[in-house]
C-alpha cells in the first residue's frame, strides 16, 4: 500500500516536470510546425545556471528562487536570440530547422560538458521544503508536493494567458492557422520568437526546479527530450490540455515502468506514443497532424 | 560532355588507385584504421541517403537499424555460432527490423516520417540499454574474433581495410546502379511528384517500401562492418546522437548525390576521431558545422562545391572567386 502510494506521488510529481517542460514545446510545436530538438538542452542549460547559482560556484550563493528566475530568463533570451538569428534564416523549410535544432544541440551538450565538467552536481532543497508531510503513517517529502503545486500554479497561468489575454488568442490563431492569422494581421513571426523564448524559459524554469530531485549531470538533455517528445504526440502539438494530460500519463508510465518492468522501462514507454502516431497521428488533443 | 566525361572517368580510376594503396603510403596503423572507419560509415550513409536523398524521407532512427544487424551478429557468435551464419542472420534482422520501420514510418511524410523513426530508434535504444539479459546493457557485447575468410585473417588493420574497400566498392558500384534503374528514377520521381507519380500508375508507397529495404540492407552491411571493426557493440551505438551523426554526414556531402555521403562520412569521421587528438570539443565543433551547413549550403558540400567550381571556372564570373574560401 505504502509502496503504491509512493510511486504514485513520485509518477504526479514528474508528470508535474514533464508538463513544465513541454508546456512549451507543445507551443513551439503547434505554432512552428517543428519538433524543437534543442528543448532538452533548455532544460539542461537552464538547470546547469541555476545549479550554478545555487551551489555557489561564481564564488556567491543566491536563494534558489532567485537562481531560477535568473536561470529562466537568461535561457528564455537565449532562446530567442537562436529564434531570431538561426531558424529566422530558413522561413518555411521545416526539415532544414529541425536539423538546426539537432546542431544546437549538440553544441549545448558539449557546451555544458565544457562549463562545468563531467561531475554531476547536487543542488540542495530549497530552504523550508527540506522536510516531510506526513498523513497517518506515510511520510512525502514536502518538496516534491511543492513541485506537484508549481506546476498546477503555472498551468493556470498559462491558460489564463492562452484563453483570456490577447497576445493567447493571437497564439491560438496562429496555431489554427497561420495564414489565414497573417492575413487578419497577426505578425505570426513576431509571435514565433515570443513563443519560443516562452518555451526555452518554461524548459529552464523545469530543469532548475527539478535539480534537486533529479540533479545535474551531462546527458540530462537526451534523457529529457524523448519524454518531452512522447508527452506532446500523446497530447497533441499546441494543445495545453493536451501536454498536461500527456505528461501525468507519461510520469506515471515511466515511473511504474522503472520499477515494475525495469527490463523494458523504455520499450513500455515509447510504445504508447508509437500507437497514438498510428492510430491517431494528431495526439489525443490535438488539432492537427504533424 | 564527352571531356567532362573522361574526366570523370579519369577522377575515379585515380580515387581508386589511391583507395587501393593506401595502406602503403598512409603510414601507421591507426591512420588505416580511420580509413576503414570511413568507408564502412560511408557504406552507412550511402545506405540512409537513399532515403534521406533519393525518397525524399528523412530518418533519425536509423543508428537503431544498424545496432540491431551490430547485436544480431555479437549475439549470434556469442552463442557458438560461426561467422557465416552470424553473418546472414543479421542481414536478415536488419532488413527485417527496416520493413517494420516502413510499415509503420511510411504512413506519414516529412516531420511525422522524422518522429515516428525517431520513436522507433529510441525503442531499439532503449531495449538494447536495458534488455539487460539479451543484450548486456551498458556492458555490452564483445566479439573476440574477427573472421577469416578463405584463410585470410581479419585482425590485422591493413586485412580489414582491404575487405571494407571491397565491400565498399561494391556498395558503391551498386548505388550506381541503382540510381541509374527505373526503380532509382521512379523513387526519385515519387521524391518531387507524389501525386503525379500516383496518377501516372506508380504504387508510391511500394516503391518507397523497396526503398526502405535497400535502405536497410546497406546499414545492416554497415552495422556488420562496424562490429567487426570495434569488435565491440553498446547502446550508444543506437543513441540519437548516432541516428544525428550519419544524418549529418548525408545532409553536409549532399543528399542525393553518390560522392555526398562518401565526403560527408570522411568529414565526420576525420574530425571525431583525427580532429579530436588536437581540440578537446569536437562535439561542438560537429554542431556547429551542421548548423553551418544547414544554413549556408543547404545542398551539401559535393552539390554546394560543384556549383562553386562552375562558376569559378566559367570566364565571365569574376565575383565567384570570393565565395571560394568554403570550405
Amino acid at each position: 500500500m505504502n509502496f503504491w502510494l509512493v510511486l504514485t506521488v513520485n509518477s504526479v510529481t514528474f508528470g508535474g516536470l514533464l508538463f513544465l517542460l513541454s508546456a512549451g514545446f507543445s507551443l513551439i510545436f503547434g505554432l512552428m510546425r517543428i519538433p524543437n530538438l534543442t528543448h532538452g538542452s533548455l532544460f539542461m542549460l537552464g538547470a546547469y545556471v541555476g545549479a550554478t547559482f545555487v551551489v555557489g560556484l561564481l564564488g556567491f550563493k543566491l536563494n534558489f528562487w532567485l537562481a531560477a528566475i535568473l536561470a529562466t530568463l537568461a535561457v528564455a533570451a537565449l532562446g530567442a536570440l537562436a529564434e531570431r538569428l538561426l531558424l529566422r534564416r530558413l522561413p518555411g523549410d521545416q526539415l532544414a530547422q529541425v536539423l538546426v535544432t539537432l546542431g544546437l544541440s549538440f553544441m549545448a551538450a558539449d557546451f555544458c560538458l565544457m562549463m562545468w565538467g563531467g561531475d554531476p552536481l547536487n543542488v540542495a532543497t530549497p530552504d523550508g521544503l527540506g522536510g516531510f508531510v506526513r498523513f497517518g503513517t506515510i511520510a512525502f517529502p514536502m518538496y516534491r508536493l511543492a513541485i506537484i503545486v508549481i506546476a498546477a500554479l503555472v498551468a493556470i497561468a498559462l491558460w489564463l494567458l492562452l484563453d483570456r489575454t490577447r497576445l493567447g488568442a493571437m497564439i491560438r490563431a496562429g496555431v489554427d492557422d497561420p495564414d489565414m492569422a497573417r492575413v487578419v494581421g497577426i505578425r505570426v513571426s513576431q509571435l514565433f520568437t515570443i513563443v519560443f523564448a516562452l518555451g526555452a524559459g518554461l524548459a529552464a524554469f523545469a530543469g532548475i526546479i527539478g535539480g534537486p530531485i533529479l540533479s545535474v549531470y551531462p546527458g540530462l538533455d537526451q534523457d529529457m527530450l524523448p519524454l518531452a517528445l512522447v508527452v506532446v504526440i500523446l497530447g497533441g502539438s499546441g494543445s495545453l490540455l493536451g501536454s498536461f494530460v500527456g505528461s501525468i500519463i507519461v510520469g506515471f508510465i515511466y515511473n511504474f515502468g522503472q520499477a515494475l518492468l525495469p527490463e523494458l522501462a523504455y520499450f513500455v514507454l515509447f510504445m504508447p506514443m508509437l500507437l497514438v502516431l498510428l492510430l491517431r497521428p494528431q495526439g489525443l488533443f490535438g488539432r492537427h497532424v504533424p | 560532355m564527352n571531356s567532362t566525361m573522361s574526366l570523370r572517368v579519369f577522377a575515379i580510376i585515380i580515387a581508386v588507385a589511391a583507395l587501393a594503396t593506401l595502406p602503403l603510403w598512409m603510414g601507421g596503423i591507426y591512420y588505416i584504421n580511420v580509413a576503414s572507419q570511413i568507408l564502412l560509415y560511408a557504406v552507412f550513409a550511402l545506405g540512409l541517403n537513399v532515403l534521406v536523398g533519393y525518397a525524399g524521407l528523412t530518418s533519425l532512427g536509423h543508428a537503431g537499424l544498424f545496432g540491431v544487424a551490430a547485436y544480431a551478429t555479437g549475439y549470434m557468435l556469442q552463442l557458438g555460432y560461426g561467422h557465416t551464419e552470424s553473418i546472414l542472420v543479421a542481414l536478415l534482422v536488419g532488413v527485417a527490423s527496416m520493413a517494420v520501420y516502413a510499415v509503420l514510418s511510411l504512413r506519414s511524410t516529412g516531420i511525422g516520417f522524422i518522429m515516428i523513426t525517431l520513436a522507433l530508434g529510441e525503442i531499439l535504444w532503449g531495449l538494447a540499454y536495458r534488455w539487460i539479459s539479451l543484450t548486456g546493457g551498458d556492458n555490452g557485447i564483445n566479439v573476440p574474433k574477427r573472421p577469416a575468410p578463405f584463410g585470410y585473417s581479419l585482425s590485422n588493420a591493413t586485412n580489414f581495410y582491404f575487405t571494407t574497400l571491397i565491400v565498399f566498392l561494391l556498395v558503391v558500384v551498386v548505388m550506381a546502379i541503382f540510381v541509374r534503374s527505373p526503380l532509382g528514377a521512379a523513387l526519385r520521381g515519387t521524391r518531387d511528384q507524389p501525386r503525379r507519380m500516383n496518377a501516372l500508375g506508380y504504387h508510391v508507397w511500394a516503391i518507397r517500401f523497396y526503398a526502405c529495404l535497400f535502405s536497410g540492407l546497406l546499414t545492416a552491411v554497415s552495422g556488420i562492418l562496424f562490429v567487426y571493426y570495434t569488435q565491440f557493440i553498446s547502446p550508444q551505438t543506437l543513441a540519437l546522437t548516432s541516428s544525428a551523426e550519419v544524418l549529418l554526414m548525408v545532409i553536409a556531402g549532399g543528399p542525393g548525390t553518390l560522392l555526398g555521403p562518401i565526403v560527408g562520412a570522411g568529414l565526420v569521421v576525420i574530425v571525431k576521431t583525427v580532429v579530436s587528438g588536437f581540440i578537446e570539443r569536437w562535439n561542438f565543433l560537429l554542431g556547429a558545422i551542421f548548423v553551418a551547413i544547414v544554413i549556408l549550403m543547404p545542398d551539401g558540400l559535393v552539390p554546394g562545391t560543384t556549383r562553386l567550381w562552375r562558376l569559378a571556372t566559367r570566364k565571365r564570373a569574376p565575383v565567384a572567386a570570393k565565395t571560394e574560401g568554403a570550405p
